[in-house]
């Protein structure tokens, strides 16, 4: 069954991915309802395509195909094979919460641990009240898809003034092979917070499965927040993850996010800086080898005047790997004084990888400073002769050259035990490297 | 057994031949110049012997303590003890000296089929060294050569020599950019390495450097061949008379 043929007619026809996921859906009869709708919108517009401009380098007909039936929630066999990878995973000095194969898995979760001023929630709990979370800007199909079928999620509140020394870490565990996780999560960070909030997706040994995250992240004013995003699926499975950021006024945020698996991924932010004076760094690292496709997509909105964006994104790319880049910044004709730029660096380690960039500015202020920049090139010769002379063989000299490429990113990251984390991964992909 | 032996070297890069037949036979111990005017072919010898690419050698051989230099790649040369210290040492932002370092030295060791330094121990043998060389610690924190004036990446050159302990060092114009104070500290670096059990090739255009660094035999090259070898004297004579006559005699 294609379930990306979308359908004509006002029929109210629902198929098979649905149906055989209702009943096991969490929510309301009101709740279901909403998800029948967003499904139906999923349904009309079926999965993305290179023919939809926001789509055009990630055709998910092409890339994906046939969606795979919702995971069943998981077993104590599930829940112990996750415990492994939450192990190997988990950032030191972290409070986990841990969702195995899109269920909230409280025993893997440090629910307990959470400073006080941590409000913590599941989705499921959220839904038996009422189906505000699911109703997110509808943008695209994936989004719908994800609203029809989320299952789970951690709805977190932070206090205003809170001051969280320990990072949060979300830990998005698959075990089930050949099937989906649907999950939505909400972040809600009050005036004046310090925090720092980690989000990982890990395979426990699963393979071929599909990820369709959404996160609801709305910061507050004067808050100083740091989100760091890992991406280590299994090399084959597909990661659909889509982001809704506001920011209050005079508030600083740090998104750094990592891609080094799976087959098939897509980030799609949407930030609204909705106060003025803040401040958004984004950085952004793709590694990708094999055939993997990894795409990030961001849309800036400087709804205010006077703050300032800044994303950098780089890839590295191996084999016949395809990284794809498109930020979009747009200025509201009130947003005097935006100074946003994005700068992209494609590092091409074999002739057959492929960099697609796409900036796009879309100004309707005056009195601006916008840009863009891009670059891609292979490494550097004389600095590879210049290592290998000093008897680094090729594999290591490239190592290391690549090491240093990312690491301009990965040193924004302010804490030891994050960083230190983020860094063991990327040397565990260049290890990979065939 | 001669430590380094060129033999009727010729080498192209694209289409044009650089070195036309060079011969040269470096013993342990010894330190040999190599003199001769712009485009003479002496920093193409240094980049051949050291496995640049882009150098295409036609016909002739080198070989290094008896083994064939030219089938090994750049880094089997230099855990075998070649060293080529570089004319322009490159920047490499983003690898820390320290690192950089560290991986150097535990690669050629492991390629020797040594056992490689522990953390602790290799900052040991790094102060050491470093001390010995009046190389201040700060250099060692940043990056690979980035933000060093031209005598700091020359000193770091002379560092990694005294780190590595090569059989072979090849000193590529290691005059150039410098001023005399900053040539004189790595000069001083270099004779403290000589050793009888370690050989020098420094290649220059000029006299000058050759009053800080002496030494044992000095070869003549113009246009892709060695014309003329003598002592320290030869250096002198051509201080006063300049390279036309050999350009002529070539």
């Amino acid at each position: 069954m294609n379930v990306a043929v979308a359908k004509t007619g006002s029929g109210r026809a629902v198929s098979d991915l649905f149906t055989s996921a209702e009943g096991r859906l969490p929510g309301s009869p009101a709740v279901i309802a909403t998800r029948r709708d967003a499904f139906e919108t999923y349904e009309r517009l079926g999965l993305p395509h290179r023919r939809i401009e926001e789509w055009k380098y990630t055709d998910l007909r092409a890339l994906v195909g046939e969606l795979l039936p919702l995971a069943a929630a998981p077993d104590a066999a599930a829940l112990a094979s996750a415990a492994d990878a939450v192990k190997a995973h988990a950032v030191a000095g972290a409070r986990k919460l841990v969702l195995v194969d899109g269920v909230f898995a409280a025993g893997l979760s440090d629910v307990k641990a959470l400073a006080s001023e941590v409000g913590f929630k599941t989705l499921q709990e959220t839904l038996e009240k009422d189906a505000g979370l699911l109703k997110t800007a509808a943008v695209d199909a994936v989004i719908s898809l994800n609203a029809a079928m989320a299952s789970d999620g951690v709805v977190l509140s932070i206090a205003d003034g809170a001051q969280l020394s320990a990072p949060i870490q979300i830990i998005h565990v698959a075990t089930a092979a050949s099937a989906s996780a649907f999950t939505r999560s909400q972040v809600a960070v009050g005036k004046g917070v310090r925090a720092t909030i980690i989000e990982s997706f890990v395979a426990a040994g699963a393979k071929a499965y599909q990820v369709n995250d959404a996160v609801i992240l709305s910061i507050g004013d004067d808050a100083d927040v740091a989100h760091i995003r890992l991406l280590d699926d299994a090399p084959d499975a597909v990661n659909i993850t889509s982001q809704f950021v506001t920011v209050g006024a005079n508030t600083k945020v740090n998104f750094f996010n990592m891609t080094s698996g799976a087959a098939v991924s897509r980030l799609q932010g949407f930030i609204t800086l909705a106060g003025e004076g803040s401040d958004l760094s984004i950085n952004g690292v793709n590694l990708l080898q094999k055939t993997e496709h990894g795409d990030t997509t961001l849309v800036v909105d400087h709804a205010v005047p006077n703050c300032v964006s800044r994303e950098i994104f780089r890839a590295v790319i191996d084999d016949r790997a395809h990284s794809v880049f498109q930020g979009r910044i747009i200025v509201r004709p009130d947003a005097q004084k935006t100074d946003g730029k994005m700068m992209t660096r494609a590092l091409l380690l074999s002739d057959e990888a492929e960099a697609d960039n796409k900036p796009e500015l879309e100004i309707f202020a005056d009195d601006v400073s916008c840009g863009h920049g891009a670059t891609a090139g292979a490494l550097d010769d004389n600095l590879l002769f210049y290592l290998k002379a000093r008897g680094l063989p090729e594999k290591q000299a490239q190592a290391l050259l690549i090491q240093a490429f990312v690491g301009e990113a990965i040193e924004q990251i302010a804490d030891d035990n994050l960083r230190e984390h983020v860094i063991g991964i990327a040397e565990r992909w260049l290890e990979r490297r065939s | 057994m001669a430590l380094l032996e060129v033999k009727d070297l010729k080498v192209r890069v694209e289409e044009r031949e650089i070195l036309h037949g060079l011969t040269l036979t470096v013993n342990e111990g010894e330190v040999h110049a190599i003199m001769g005017p712009n485009g003479s072919g002496k920093s193409t010898l240094s980049h051949v012997i050291a496995g640049k690419p882009g150098y295409e050698v036609t016909d002739g051989q080198i070989l290094f303590k008896g083994e064939d230099l030219l089938e090994m790649d750049p880094d089997e040369r230099a855990a075998k003890g070649v060293f080529l210290a570089f004319q322009y040492p490159v920047e490499i932002p983003g690898v820390a000296t320290m690192t950089f370092l560290r991986t150097a030295l535990n690669a050629q060791r492991k390629a020797r089929g040594e056992s490689e330094y522990s953390t602790p121990d290799f900052l040991k043998k790094v102060r050491e060294v470093s001390k010995s060389l009046n190389v201040p610690q700060d250099m060692l924190k940043r990056g690979v050569n980035v933000g060093f004036s031209g005598g700091e990446k020359k000193r770091n050159e002379v560092l990694q020599m005294a780190l590595f302990e090569p059989s072979l060092c090849i000193l590529d114009e290691m005059d150039s950019g410098l001023d005399i104070d900053a040539l004189r500290i790595a000069a001083d670096g270099v004779n403290a390495l000589r050793s009888p059990k370690r050989a020098m090739v420094v290649i220059t255009h000029y006299q000058r450097l050759l009053n800080y660094i002496v030494p044992d035999f000095v070869h003549v090259m113009s246009r892709g061949r060695v014309v003329k070898s003598g002592d320290k004297e030869l250096a002198l004579e051509l201080e006063a008379s300049g390279y036309t006559q050999f350009e002529d005699a070539a």
